[in-house]
């Protein structure tokens, strides 16, 4: 195991911000996964951390690859989550809309530049990444449509779900874009919370990248599951978004990963001063639901779940 | 007249809105007054008071449609957040919206919706509250050619022809360019605070624009209107980034010419008492953009100097 510090930047008073990273086997630079870069990926960073310990025990015990090296950096920034933002300390920018970054440029784009400089050259990369929404997903492989993604290895991951879409003009600033743009292939993970450990999703996600890795012919790796062999393909027209018809206290009766039929309640909106029930939300398909909100209180017209509908699979 | 743009439920007895003041007499092109998409930028609370009061007690100068939205972000601006709060969105990276999205989409579509068809739109900003901008307009390359007359018209001190990156295509200035109705960025002051004499000279630049579009019936005060110097090119703009982190302190004001060498200002060490930099232009200039709060990391932007 190397351990280097890859970025770092003094601070006023705090100490000084760095960005590490392990190394494991020596040889290519084949596999990299990017833990938290958000302040509130805990979740993100304790799936990067056991990926870690993990990758260590397979290097003592000669189950990495020869010529082969894989990097985890656990946290691109530290420095956020122990002040619990988060964003970026200071200025409140987010480090994942600075991709490629820029080294002349303000300080989260020196941050995302010395990042990417490490990991632009290897082969494969994966981000533990978070939702911008609060609530849960299921499992899935999240990739870009950028030309360069590659829906066939992404299957290697045995989650249940690969999620493709089209590029919006703020992905050009996200790491999963300018990856696959510098050509590594680029995956993001989205598995369960972000800033409280979800354990069995944890133990789902280091599973998956395990079986990459071993499939992929990187490293052998026991697994304590076997994964899906033939994950459903969606594209993001193929998702039924629900909206909150009003806005109240939610209470969520159907979680990510569900099978609903065309009709089930999947929530309740409730009168927060006067305890009546305002609405009913109901599936309009039958399916599985692949994103569900964790919030219990909701704006009018807020996001409150994703269905994948049936037989719509491919 | 005020009126609703959009409205929607809050969790707990609380109504969304976003509100516009509506001005209108006769027949004549119609302009909006937009700001307040970002919490944390005030200058355009002023100069939308200064218009809606002009417009009030002159409504026989009216000659068309005046509309002014103080307002794209109520919630950022009641709680002194420059993003949209309990989202944590930048409004102006969410345009044209989708009026079957979420709830800040949907806001965004709605506000895109009504601006769509002016004549004229003013987006003011007034940056953040880490820099100070003087009075100017920001303008992409690709709508240059129609906008920068309309900029010089408002007299304003300095004009900034840029290249778009990908990115900035979900502002609302760009959604609005794109699609045939014309927006102004205009960027001044600091953010959290109010210049006044900026705020009446965008006053009286916004005010001579309708004159010239045949909206008001009145010249301005002309004494604070200015020829517009033009910045466009690549290299037409040096950035000075902090070399080190520490505290700025600097001696100057932004709107002042510098020389190549010149100190523009120091990172100090409160601890150690020392200079840990000296921050000195790198080329003749004007110093269009400075810091304004003095806690910086290594490169934090420090100042903008157009190249003279
Ligand atoms: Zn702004």
């Amino acid at each position: 195991m190397k351990v280097q510090t890859i970025f770092s930047m003094s601070s006023p008073y705090r100490d000084d911000f760095r960005i590490k990273a392990y190394t494991f086997g020596e040889g290519e630079k084949t596999l990299c996964i990017v833990g938290s870069m958000r302040g509130d990926e805990i979740q993100q960073q304790y799936v990067a951390s056991r990926l870690v310990a993990l990758l260590k025990f397979a290097e003592e015990s000669n189950r990495i690859q020869p010529g082969v090296s894989i990097s985890v950096i656990p946290s691109v920034n530290p420095f956020s989550i122990n002040i619990e933002k988060r964003f970026w300390a200071l200025d409140n920018t987010d480090i994942n809309r600075m991709f490629p970054g820029y080294n002349q440029g303000e300080t989260t784009q020196r941050i995302a530049a010395g990042l990417f400089e490490f990991i632009k050259d290897f082969k494969f990369g994966i981000q533990l990444a978070s939702y911008y929404l609060p609530g849960n997903f299921l499992p899935h492989v999240r990739m870009i449509h950028t030309g360069f993604e590659d829906v066939e290895d992404a299957k290697y991951f045995g989650f249940p779900y690969i999620a493709i879409r089209d590029p919006e003009p703020f992905d050009t600033v996200l790491l999963n874009y300018n990856w696959q743009i510098w050509e590594t292939q680029a995956f993001s993970l989205y598995a369960g919370t972000t800033d409280t450990i979800d354990h069995e999703m944890a133990r789902i996600s280091i599973d998956a990248v395990c079986r990459f890795m071993t499939y992929k012919g990187m490293a052998s790796l026991s697994m304590s599951g076997s994964g899906t062999q033939t994950p459903t393909i969606v594209e993001g027209s193929q998702l039924i978004s629900i909206q909150a018809p009003h806005a109240g206290i939610l209470i969520v009766e159907r979680e990510a990963g569900q099978e609903v039929k065309q009709g089930n309640v999947l929530a309740r909106i409730m009168h927060p001063y006067e305890g009546y029930q305002v609405c009913e939300i109901k599936s309009p398909v039958s399916g599985t639901v692949f994103f569900a909100r964790n919030k219990s209180i909701t704006f009018q017209n807020t996001l409150l779940f994703r269905i994948i509908e049936e037989g719509k699979d491919d | 007249m005020i009126q609703n743009v959009t409205s929607l439920e809050m969790p707990v007895d609380e109504e969304f809105r976003i509100v516009k003041n509506h001005f209108t007499n006769g027949k004549g092109k119609r302009i909006c007054i937009v700001t307040g998409t970002h919490g944390d930028e005030l200058e355009g609370q002023y100069v939308c008071y200064l218009i809606a009061k002009m417009v009030k007690e002159n409504m026989h100068l009216l000659q068309g449609t005046v509309d002014i939205y103080p307002a794209l972000n109520p919630l950022g601006i009641d709680s002194m957040q420059r993003g949209v709060p309990a989202f944590d969105l930048d409004m102006n990276r969410i345009f044209p919206g989708n009026s079957r999205g979420s709830m800040i989409e949907k806001v965004a579509h709605d506000i895109y919706t009504d601006l769509s068809g002016a004549d004229m739109v003013i987006d003011i900003h007034a940056s953040n509250i880490f820099l100070r901008e003087m009075p100017q307009v920001r303008i992409s390359e690709q709508t240059a050619e129609l906008l920068v007359p309309y900029a010089k018209l408002m007299g304003i001190d300095f004009i900034w022809i840029h290249q778009a990156a990908t990115v900035l295509e979900s502002t609302l200035a760009h959604s609005l360019n794109s699609t045939g109705t014309p927006c102004l960025v205009a960027e001044m002051g600091v953010g959290g605070r109010i210049s006044h004499s900026m705020c009446h000279q965008l006053v009286d630049g916004i005010q001579n624009m309708m004159f010239h579009m045949g909206i008001w019936q009145e010249e301005p005060d002309k004494s604070s209107l200015k020829e517009s110097i033009v910045s466009q090119g690549n290299d037409a703009v040096a950035f000075l980034n902090a070399t080190t982190s520490g505290v700025f302190i600097t001696e100057l004001h932004n709107d002042v010419t510098v020389k190549k060498g010149q100190t523009v200002g120091q990172i100090i060490s409160p601890l150690t008492g020392d200079v840990l930099c000296d921050v000195k232009a790198p080329c003749d200039g004007l110093l269009f953009t400075l810091r304004a709060y003095p806690m910086v990391y290594e490169g934090s932007l420090l100042g903008r100097i157009h190249r003279l």
